[in-house]
């Protein structure tokens, strides 16, 4: 067929595929993760506010509580979650050289992690009381 | 092939500078630096936790640097982002659900996430100071 009759553009290939095939998740998540932590910050708050002050065997004993504990790593959890796909938005929007946009990316999932695992080892170990 | 000259003789969006100054915009952006402080703040609650997990020295050490006057600027600085965000967050969730986009109701809420902010800020850090 002449080219000027070809209708057919790359869509064909992107048809299928979708937006990486993520759809609204990114969008999704930070919602869930937004009410979630809306909900458990004010528990942290609130827990902040009573620690204020008070010596290193309450704090211990009141972190290690595993109601306290529980909340805890929820509120850590679905917060470092927010704040990954957040940064990544950022990022995506004011970072424009490609490399340097990797990089940033690439960084924004090791401090998430790192941060995330940290608080995480450091709640579990007070808890389970090591 | 794409024309270079073409590109540059393209219409460029407005950019920031040529809008009047409005609450919204300025609460928009807000929101996003409420976050940035946020995303290094946890850094200061890892440590914190981590301090504590690994016995009464390090969560002296840490404790005795949170409880100077700078420590306790910046925990401040970060209450403040926590609550504006989540007041921010709320904003949001309304505009997901199709409420609030009519001028001066974006207008009032915005000045209600700015005034709410600064004040349960103040509650919490007097909270904070009377159980101390």
């Amino acid at each position: 067929m002449d080219k000027s009759f070809r209708f057919q553009t790359s869509l064909k290939h992107a048809r299928g595929f979708g937006s990486g095939k993520s759809g609204t998740t990114h969008f999704w998540q930070q919602r869930v993760t937004g009410v979630a932590a809306l909900l458990l910050s004010l528990i942290y708050v609130v827990l902040l506010v009573k620690l204020q002050g008070d010596d290193y065997p309450t704090v211990i004993a009141t972190l290690g509580n595993p109601f306290v504990a529980v909340l805890m790593l929820a509120f850590l959890g679905v917060s470092v979650w927010h704040m990954k796909i957040g940064m990544q938005v950022i990022i995506e929007d004011y970072v424009n050289q490609p490399l340097l946009r990797v990089l940033a990316l690439m960084a924004n999932s090791f401090f998430s992690a790192l941060v995330g695992i940290a608080s995480a080892v450091a709640l579990i170990k007070i808890t389970f009381g090591a | 092939m794409a024309d270079a000259r073409l590109a540059a003789s393209r219409p460029l969006s407005p950019h920031l500078q040529v809008f009047r100054f409005i609450l919204t915009m300025a609460m928009s952006i807000v929101h996003r630096i409420t976050g940035g402080f946020l995303y290094v703040g946890t850094v200061f609650v890892a440590i914190w936790l981590v301090a504590a997990a690994s016995g009464p020295e390090w969560f002296a050490r840490v404790d005795g640097l949170y409880q100077s006057w700078i420590g306790r600027l910046i925990l401040l600085g970060l209450v403040w982002s926590l609550i504006h965000h989540a007041i921010g967050g709320i904003r949001h969730f309304a505009w997901d659900l199709g409420y609030g986009f009519a001028p001066k109701t974006a207008d009032l809420l915005a000045l209600i996430n700015l005034v709410a902010g600064i004040v349960l800020t103040i509650v919490v850090a007097v909270a904070a100071f009377v159980f101390a």
